[in-house]
């Protein structure tokens, strides 16, 4: 099926099998910071911006695009190379293979969220998983992003 | 990997039905959560994402979810965190993390009838009912109990009461299926108990739920209660504990919940 | 200039982070055919046919193989030095398979979807055994796992093949029984720990192609780039010469990319094609067809007198390696080598047990590598044995633990060259509040519980890891650094232009390094061991200082005064006593133009023959909901003795990941097999790692030592800090309700039942 989705503030007509899912779509475009972590939809690696809101990609089929904008990591490199340097700071992007579906989620949270308490930072991230890190140095890269205005 | 031959994205509910009836094996697609973990070879397939289902609504007499409305606008909706001490919001908020939910539907989530769910129990905890392509509105509770094939499910309804609820679950990782969870609300003088995870479907514990509505408020013996719902219902073994352990924990569960709505 | 000790920002952290296309399937071609892979869906069986004509007629197929059609000579996928200590058990496709997973037939094709479809069309017939599954029974066992006649092993493991034994091994030192029976006090337990998952976030997955001389290049995501090309060699029976392969960025490893596990599949497909292929592992297949970490049951005994001194350790049991040996006996043995010399006033010590074959996923490296394993039975035995003492389980290992300069029966009169671990203890009581809070604190249906444990690890491997590193002067006037060590998300590539660049006192972005690719860099084993700080380290500081001193050579000729007299302060070389001074970029410049002149470079290689342990001291506070039996990790407090630390906001990171990873095998991550050998934790929603709510917090703090061995007195951090976890937390555990848990991971049940027994009694 033909579809016409707003990427990256770049329009993509794009020719999708009904079975396509938007990771591989994305993947296909050239978006190669999209990676799929676990294909049971429990990880986060694959989180791309749907509307402005976080969404796995590797779940929602291509089709359900479908006119809408969709912005991965490649659209907004300023904001997630000013919080990737943060991170970084802490160590604890390590390996990054799945830091561009977290810095998207992180972002968005920025977005939707205001001077969310430490818990409610763990709640809106619960869906990204990481191996290497254990957590806490992302927290604080997050808490140093933030402005020092979480509790 | 699944894979779909043929995708109908019908306009509304009316060429929906015409599509299931022209296509008796058509497979309704929900959020694709489940969908693409099995090797499903699917013929026809039907997306309900243009049949305007995304919305919630409310009128003064209830809350109307659109199959197509995913956990993630539950979560954050207004006036089902306002309502029912927002039973239903905390119940989806337990299911993984943002971005899994804003794809997760509520149609599917409860057509699919899932023994894990975290959200029958609250429905079930509520006024609900359901609204399905052929079989018509009736009770989540009716629903339940019924084999319903070859429907669509298009909207979910609670019903605006001053009710009470709770939900508790047991988890061992916070991202993890629960082991058992109950939810418990009070409406006027009626309680209602359930259990889900037990690891079949979430159930109505009636005894339970009428003794408990029985006891005067100043007396409510709690443990009685949570005794008679672990006696009332069945509990199976699977990979995450034991018919046993969930009995004993349904006893924990349902007290804590009862707790909660009388706090 | 210093860089040593500075939290440096991982030279490649951005870029990774920002997603930018630099791992393995990023760097694939238009044109890459897919490969996927027939696995076996019986747990033991012989192929007695195959029909693949089918699969090869469907359109966009390029290539279908069975054992037929590939070379027939046993080979381990181990990444260890050769002569590898594991069995060459393993081939490419056999006609006997030994786990439900195992490969059974390799197909290629224009993209996933065809791949996958021709799968389906692929006909096995197959002859079913009955499978070898318990652990407990799996030595002499009706079913023989490796039956063939032509597995080999390099040298004695004490492999009996008949027995399905792997491996044995035995260390015994003193008399047993005399010393047992002068004891006060002996406890003992039986332990299980579970055959937990590396998990890392990039599956396993490579990319081949043949450049243009014909050669091999294989693109992975290795830990273990040379070992993957001596495997490759025997494999697929072709010279290392025609073999390239090249380590990009790697999405986590934690050991589990230590075994060569999918580079072949896609290797005998671009030879067989001549065209570019890739396999990507799908996580079900990472989970369920790859390796783990070792299970192990264990029986343990220790003495003591009644003031406490440890005098007897016995540690006696299997662990399961598998359908394939990979890693078998240096997994069994170092179970015991990083754990008993610990405690060294005892007098008789044994450690004994088998690595046994069983049909099911091979075990292979996780991070800890056996001393994970071994911290959980001997740290839990420990903190019984303070429990049956009635002493606080610090003090007794105060009194015990061995010390800097120390020997131990295990060391054979080797003497500890650096240690601070009873510093890491005191450090850790005072972080985690231990006197207030020992043992427990109640609150209506909440416990409040503390529990503790050490550990050590080693640094590389005593006499076997060698490593080179070359590091050039360029005609620009800036360095390159070559080696062959893989960081994977570690940093290792960054701390090493730390050490880099302050021996030659110069800015690091006056670097640039280069790993791995065993067509240009210097021989490594690889990323494993624990051994890149130290091992590699040690290379690059002994190149980094012969390459000062030859600048300074030739800066002494060019201002005709003694090189003695001269100093490097990165750009200049300046003359002590004149003030004269000639600069780095001009030598650079000059050494590259003209007769008698040679690029200024330096090689070293360094291997070592000891394997200095860093330490950890850990300290678990857990609420254990006596209603539940549920567990929650409130705070986890580790005091790491690694040495001098290189970055210490890497170092930490490292400490806080393996921690949660220990947290991890000791909470969460259940491994569960169904009657008939099918692995059901075969998914991140089945199998589950922590999430960032599961884990409390966890605070890190280092207690520096000085290991004289190490580069600039470091030692390794990447593996110990894995091991604490397990045996602190079930510690707090039973600090909290008395529940010992003795099988990992613990579960709510388990506890719930533990407390339910208990009112019983």
């Amino acid at each position: 099926m033909k579809l016409e989705l707003l990427i990256n503030q770049k329009n993509y007509e794009l020719e999708a099998a009904p079975d396509e899912m938007l990771a591989d779509a994305l993947r296909r475009l050239g978006m190669l910071s999209i990676r799929k972590g676990c294909d049971t939809s429990c990880c986060g690696l694959c989180t791309v911006w749907v509307e402005g809101n976080p969404v796995l990609s590797c779940t929602m089929p291509a089709f359900r695009a479908q006119g809408k904008t969709v912005t991965t990591i490649e659209g907004i490199q300023p904001e997630a190379e000013k919080f990737a340097r943060i991170l970084a700071a802490e160590g604890s992007e390590q390996c990054g293979f799945c830091s561009p579906g977290f810095i998207m989620t992180v972002i968005a949270m920025k977005n939707e969220l205001k001077n969310p308490s430490e818990q409610a930072i763990q709640h809106y991230l619960a869906g990204n998983l990481c191996r290497c890190t254990g957590y806490m140095g992302q927290m604080r890269a997050i808490k140093t992003y933030l402005g020092g205005e979480v509790q | 990997m699944f894979t779909i031959d043929k995708l109908y994205q019908p306009q509304n509910i009316a060429e929906a039905a015409e599509l299931l009836t022209k296509y008796p094996d058509i497979t309704v697609l929900g959020g694709c959560g489940f969908l693409k973990l099995g090797n499903r070879k699917i013929a026809t397939a039907l997306d309900l994402s243009l049949c305007s289902l995304a919305e919630i609504s409310e009128t003064e007499q209830y809350i109307e979810l659109g199959a197509m409305v995913t956990l993630r606008d539950v979560e954050v909706n207004p006036a089902l965190n306002q309502f029912f001490d927002a039973v239903l919001p905390k119940a989806v908020a337990h299911i993984l993390g943002v971005q899994f939910r804003r794809c997760a539907t509520i149609g599917a989530s409860v057509y699919s009838k899932y023994g894990f769910s975290d959200i029958l129990p609250a429905l079930l905890a509520l006024d609900t009912e359901v609204e399905l392509l052929r079989s018509g509105r009736m009770p989540l509770v009716d629903f339940l109990a019924k084999p319903i094939s070859r429907d669509v499910l298009i909207s979910v309804r609670i019903i605006k009461d001053s009710r009470r609820a709770a939900y508790q679950n047991l988890r061992n990782a916070g991202a993890d299926f629960p082991i058992l969870n109950a939810a418990v609300s009070r409406y006027e003088k009626q309680w209602t108990v359930i259990v889900g995870a037990r690891p079949a479907r979430a159930e109505i514990a009636v005894q339970a739920s009428q003794l408990l509505s029985d006891m005067a408020t100043d007396s409510i013996d709690i443990d009685k209660v949570a005794a008679t719902a672990a006696a009332e219902l069945t509990f199976g073994s699977n990979n995450k504990a034991s018919a046993d352990y969930r009995r004993a924990m349904c006893q924990v569960l349902v007290k804590r919940a009862i707790g909660e709505v009388l706090a | 200039m210093k860089w040593v000790g500075k939290s440096v920002s991982k030279i490649d952290g951005v870029a990774i982070a920002t997603g930018k296309p630099l791992y393995t399937e990023d760097l694939t071609v238009p044109g890459t055919l897919v490969v996927k892979l027939l696995r076996s869906p019986h747990a033991f069986a012989r192929i007695t046919a195959i029909d693949t004509v089918a699969a090869k007629a469907l359109t966009g197929v390029e290539c279908v193989l069975t054992h037929q059609d590939v070379p027939q000579v046993r080979y381990s996928n181990a990444g260890q030095s050769f002569p590898e200590p594991s069995p060459y058990d393993r081939l490419i496709l056999d006609p006997i398979v030994r786990y439900v997973g195992d490969e059974v037939a390799i197909v290629a094709a224009v993209d996933e979807k065809t791949a996958l479809a021709a799968l389906d069309l692929i006909k096995v017939e197959y002859e079913i055994f009955e499978p070898v599954l318990a652990l407990s029974s799996a030595i002499d066992h009706p079913s023989v796992v490796h039956p063939e006649t032509d597995l080999h092993c390099n040298f004695p493991i004490g492999l009996e093949q008949q027995r399905n034994i792997a491996s044995s091994h035995t260390v015994e030192i003193g008399d047993l029984a005399a010393e047992l029976a002068l004891c006060d006090v002996v406890v003992e337990e039986s332990y299980k720990t579970q055959a937990q998952a590396q998990a890392m976030m990039e599956t396993f997955r490579s990319f081949t192609y043949l450049d243009q001389s014909g050669r091999l290049v294989v693109i992975s995501s290795t830990q273990i780039p040379f070992h993957v090309r001596r495997q490759l060699a025997r494999a697929l029976q072709i010279p290392a010469t025609r073999i390239r392969v090249i380590k990009p960025r790697i999405g986590g490893g934690f050991g589990a990319k230590q075994t060569g596990v999918c580079e072949v599949y896609p290797a005998i497909v671009t030879l067989k094609t001549g065209k570019p292929a890739k396999v990507v592992y799908e996580r079900k297949e990472t989970f369920i067809a790859s390796n783990s970490r070792h299970a192990t049951e264990f029986k343990v005994r220790m003495g003591a007198s009644r003031d406490g001194i440890i005098r007897v350790v016995d540690i006696v049991g299997l662990s399961d390696t598998g359908a394939y040996g990979e890693h078998a006996p240096t997994v069994f043995a170092v179970i015991g080598d990083k754990t008993m010399p610990l405690y060294n006033k005892t007098k008789a010590i044994r450690y004994q047990g088998h690595a046994v074959y069983t049909n099911k996923l091979p075990g292979g490296a996780l991070r800890g590598y056996g001393a994970t394993q071994g911290t959980f039975v001997q740290e839990s035995t420990v903190n019984k044995l303070a429990a049956t003492l009635g002493m606080d389980p610090t003090e007794l290992r105060l009194k015990n633990l061995i010390r800097e300069t120390e020997t131990s029966l295990y060391y054979k009169g080797k003497k500890l060259g650096s240690s601070s671990l009873h510093r890491c203890i005191e450090t850790g009581k005072s972080m985690i509040g231990w006197d207030a809070k020992f043992p427990r604190i109640e609150q209506g249906n909440k416990v409040r519980g503390v529990g503790m444990a050490v550990t050590m690890q080693g640094s590389g491997i005593a006499n076997i890891d060698t490593a080179s590193a070359e590091i050039r002067l360029n005609d620009d006037g800036f360095y390159t650094v070559l080696v062959g060590s893989t960081d994977m998300g570690t940093g290792s590539d960054t701390i090493l232009l730390q050490m880099a660049a302050d021996v030659l006192a110069a800015d690091m972005d006056q670097f640039i390094i280069h790993a791995a690719d065993t067509d240009v860099s210097p021989f490594d084993p690889g990323s494993y061991a624990s051994s890149t700080t130290y091992v590699t380290g040690m290379a690059v500081k002994k190149a980094a200082e012969e390459l000062r001193d030859k600048i300074l050579e030739q800066a002494a000729s060019v201002l005709q005064v003694p090189a003695e007299q001269l100093q490097l302060d990165g750009e200049q070389c300046i003359d002590q006593a004149s003030g004269k001074t000639v600069s780095v970029a001009s030598i650079a410049a000059a050494a590259v133009v003209g007769p008698d002149h040679r690029q200024l470079s330096a090689y070293a290689t360094f291997g070592s023959p000891v394997s200095p342990p860093p330490f950890v001291a850990g300290f678990a506070e857990v609420e254990v909901d006596t209603e539940t039996g549920k567990v929650t990790l409130l705070d986890f407090v580790a005091v790491v003795d690694c040495g001098t630390v290189i970055n210490p906001a890497l170092a930490r990171v490292q400490t806080e990941g393996g921690i949660v990873q220990g947290i991890g095998m000791a909470l969460y991550e259940e491994v569960q097999y169904d009657k008939k050998g099918n692995l059901q934790s075969n998914s991140f929603m089945t199998y589950k790692i922590p999430g960032r709510g599961d884990v409390g917090t966890v605070r890190v703090a280092f207690e520096e030592s000085y290991e004289p061995t190490g580069p600039f007195g470091a030692k390794s951090v990447g593996e110990v800090v894995i091991n604490t976890p397990a045996p602190a937390i079930v510690a707090a555990i039973y600090n909290a309700v008395g529940v010992q848990i003795t099988d990992l991971p613990v579960t709510p049940e388990k506890i719930f039942l533990g407390m339910q027994a208990q009112k019983q009694a």
